[in-house]
């Protein structure tokens, strides 16, 4: 639970996400739907602002989660202080004309098409015509041997998992059988972190943390194509696009949390598994967060960050900080802190980078009923379950990797309070008798139970997604929406009418302006009425009604 | 040569070379500023950059610092410091050659890289095409010419510096040029047509150079409010603000 604090020092808001990873059916439609909003262009045909892989798996790009070999993140200098895993500055500056942790296309992918043209123009013959691939990179037919997500579902068997940094960190001999395999999807964007290394190894200056709201973006008139935050980011969640010469990364679709709507992501996604909302911490705590000596105790350091909005005093750091009163309100409503720190259900990805991730996961926990099941036994007993949780090491390990720098206490507990929470709402929905025992077993009580079950299972979109519309700090000086956004450079990511992009429904039905002018686009028509420019205008009305 | 000519090249050309470098380099920054970028092709090909990057790089930084050295410092200091004209000119064909070759060698092995790798070579721009074999003839003719003072004793400290220098002064001594070697005009020459290209072409990355990096904090923060002052002056209406990227730094939490 988060703790009372006596002194507040600076408190910054962060819109972060949560996702639940027992609903995730690696559908990939996130991916999808991202990928037509931010990297359908030129030069980032290889880039998957949110991707889906399946683990265990080695990823995308392959086998990212090895900072010996990539060098992502933080680590503690002699002195303990945070350094970023690649160097300081000077190695940096003297690493500048090649950077010697860049990945490659092929750690990605070499993206590709087909030549469909030949399906209509080849001549009549004997033989069928054939659509062969050509890569999209120099034009040249390819022979297609990898993809953004090449083994999933397990896809190439034990040959490719071995490639998984988290599994070869384990220490038992991990059986690999198929038929005791286990597995689960990831789905993968930008961390938005509280200490983003990619940000401390730009040498621009070009990414930056937003103050507002937390967001990490490029600077695309400030970034000059130095690659550092591709090496530097620990998650190579950013991306260089090599037709503009400039690194892209997911925007956690600001333009969309501006105006209080979930990302696209988050919007699409069929499972509803995904959380978005305030949260409060503490800026000056972060820092020292980051850098606790011992990588298991990140996590419950990076909780000691977040701060209670219910608390008065946050509330006066809040104001100070120019918080506006709706997001601290917002703070108080926000599912992603009732499941960071009230239920302490979901857990951060890979905190031991030491960049203080901001999107949190709830651990799945049908690996485990799964395996019992399989084993002959009713997977949905809580007793069953309880002791199951304990003694799957396997499952439980894998998390631990993922979630907690190897520590399996934080993950066990967090299963547990699953597993509760189906045992107790299991009883209800037999008629049984309501057995306080099994909430408190976790740490839990019935009413925080039930409404656990209620954000987890019912997932209603207004209590997943809980995001106050933006504002900026010094709102007094500009802040005008007709002011150009650096994005949108030629190829850019920001290529977009910003009147589509930025109008509420109603005001681009009643109201078209810009682009639009005399047109109704009907994406942002909400039904009702008849807006101008819906059909053309009558003789007698000479457009004007 | 007619002395219209000699005035023309070695009188009148620096300036409009300086002019348009100066002016190119404005404009760009004004109206292209999403084009400052190094167009670096290491996700296509990262083998040979690894070794023909840096090489040329850093060798090209040598070879800028020896310009300083020979343009810049007249022969009346060193001797006032008593470096006798042998020792200066021993060092300057050692450390200057040898910066050179490296510089050259560099430039081949990204030369040839861009010209095999299919990715690499479809990457290639239009500036590009111009100004790399610009940038390779004027690197051999500086090469030749240091070569050349092995054999031929010409003292460039007493010709082409003395006309650098003049430049500076707004009062170009042409005929100090005029009479050095032709591998030397050559070399001057190709120069300044590169530095008039210099703006339009990539080679406008060099300019970008991140030395700030070295005493900003790790972490930068920026405020909405402050994040977008930048709009493109083609495109925007009537400017409010001035046009300059203005950052608010809180520090890093470290």
């Amino acid at each position: 639970m988060p703790r009372r604090t006596t002194s507040v020092g600076r408190c910054m808001a962060q819109v972060a996400m949560v996702m639940n990873l027992d609903k995730c059916i690696g559908c990939h439609t996130c991916s999808v739907t991202c990928k037509q909003t931010w990297t359908n262009r030129q030069g980032t045909e290889y880039a998957w602002f949110n991707n889906v892989e399946t683990r265990p798996g080695q990823g995308y790009p392959r086998g990212h989660e090895d900072q010996d070999k990539w060098k992502g993140g933080w680590r503690l200098d002699g002195r303990g202080r945070l350094v970023p895993r690649s160097g300081g500055r000077a190695r940096r500056l003297a690493r500048l004309f090649a950077n010697p942790e860049l990945p490659s296309l092929d750690d990605y992918y070499e993206p590709w098409t087909y030549d469909y043209e030949t399906l209509i123009s080849a001549p009549l013959g004997e033989d069928l015509p054939t659509a062969r691939p050509r890569s999209l990179i120099d034009g040249r037919p390819t022979a297609v041997t990898w993809g953004p997500n090449w083994d999933d579902d397990l896809g190439g068997g034990p040959e490719h998992l071995a490639g998984d940094p988290v599994l070869r960190r384990m220490n038992d001999q991990v059986a690999l059988e198929y038929e005791q395999a286990f597995m689960f999807y990831l789905p993968r964007i930008c961390e938005h972190c509280l200490n983003p290394s990619c940000v401390a190894v730009c040498p621009s200056g070009a990414l930056y943390k937003r103050i507002e709201d937390g967001i990490v973006l490029v600077d695309q008139d400030r970034c000059r194509g130095w690659r550092m935050c591709v090496s530097g980011c620990p998650y190579k969640k950013v991306y260089f696009n090599h037709s503009t010469g400039k690194a892209e990364k997911c925007t956690l679709c600001y333009p969309r949390i501006e105006a209080g709507e979930p990302t696209v992501c988050s919007e699409t996604c069929v499972g509803r598994l995904r959380y978005l909302g305030v949260l409060l911490y503490d800026a000056d705590k972060a820092g020292e967060a980051a850098a606790v000596p011992d990588e298991r105790d990140l996590y419950e350091a990076q909780l000691d960050c977040f701060l209670d909005p219910d608390d008065p005093e946050v509330v006066r750091a809040a104001e100070e900080s120019g918080i506006p009163h709706d997001w601290i309100t917002a703070a108080r409503h926000s599912p992603v802190r009732d499941l960071i720190t009230r239920y302490r259900v979901a857990l951060p990805l890979h905190p031991e980078y030491r960049t203080l991730p901001m999107v949190w996961y709830v651990p799945p926990l049908s690996p485990v009923v799964d395996a019992l099941t399989r084993s002959g036994h009713d997977g949905e007993d809580p007793a069953n379950l309880f002791g199951a949780i304990d003694t799957l090491r396997i499952p439980l390990d894998y998390l631990a990797g993922l979630f907690t720098a190897g520590d399996p206490a934080p993950v066990e507990a967090a299963l547990c309070r699953l597993a509760a929470m189906r045992a107790h709402m299991r009883r209800i929905n037999l008629g049984e008798e309501r057995n306080p025992d099994i909430a408190r077993g976790v740490g839990m009580d019935e009413h925080s139970i039930e409404a656990m079950y209620r954000l987890l299972a019912l997932a209603k979109y207004e209590e997943r997604y809980v995001i106050p519309t933006g504002y900026a700090v010094d709102a007094d000086r500009d802040a005008d929406p007709g002011d150009g956004c650096s994005l949108e450079g030629h190829g850019g990511p920001g290529m977009y009418d910003a009147d589509a992009f930025h109008a509420p429904p109603v005001a681009a039905a009643g109201a078209p302006k810009g682009g639009l002018r005399d047109r109704i686009n009907l994406l942002n028509w909400n039904g009702r009425g008849r807006p101008q420019g819906l059909f053309p205008p009558r003789g007698d009305e000479g457009g004007n009604r | 040569m007619t002395t219209h000519v000699r005035i023309a090249l070695w009188g009148v050309l620096p300036y409009l070379s300086l002019t348009v470098l100066i002016a190119g380099t404005l404009w760009r920054y004004r109206y292209d500023r999403f084009g400052f970028t190094t167009r670096s092709s290491q996700l296509h090909e990262a083998r040979m950059l690894r070794v023909g990057g840096p090489l040329f790089h850093y060798a090209l930084l040598f070879v800028a610092g020896g310009h300083v050295m020979g343009l810049l410092v007249p022969e009346a200091l060193t001797q006032r410091l008593r470096v006798s004209e042998t020792m200066y000119h021993t060092v300057a064909l050692t450390m200057g050659g040898a910066a050179g070759i490296a510089a050259v060698c560099g430039l081949a092995v990204l030369l040839w890289r861009r010209l095999r790798v299919p990715a690499v070579r479809q990457a290639t721009s239009r500036s590009d095409r111009l100004v790399y074999p610009l940038l390779t003839v004027v690197l051999l003719a500086g090469l030749t010419a240091t070569a050349s003072s092995v054999a031929n004793p010409y003292d460039y400290r007493l010709g082409v510096s003395v006309w650098f220098r003049s430049l500076f002064a707004l009062d170009p001594d042409v005929p100090a040029m005029a009479h050095a070697p032709l591998v030397y005009q050559v070399h001057a020459l190709l120069a300044m047509v590169l530095f008039a290209l210099w703006p339009f072409s990539r080679l406008i990355h060099a300019f970008t150079a991140p030395v700030g990096y070295l005493i900003r904090p790790y972490v930068v923060y920026r405020s909405r409010a402050r994040a977008t002052p930048y709009r493109h002056p083609a495109t925007a209406g009537p400017v409010r603000r001035k046009p300059t990227v203005r950052r608010k730094r809180i520090d890093a939490p470290h």
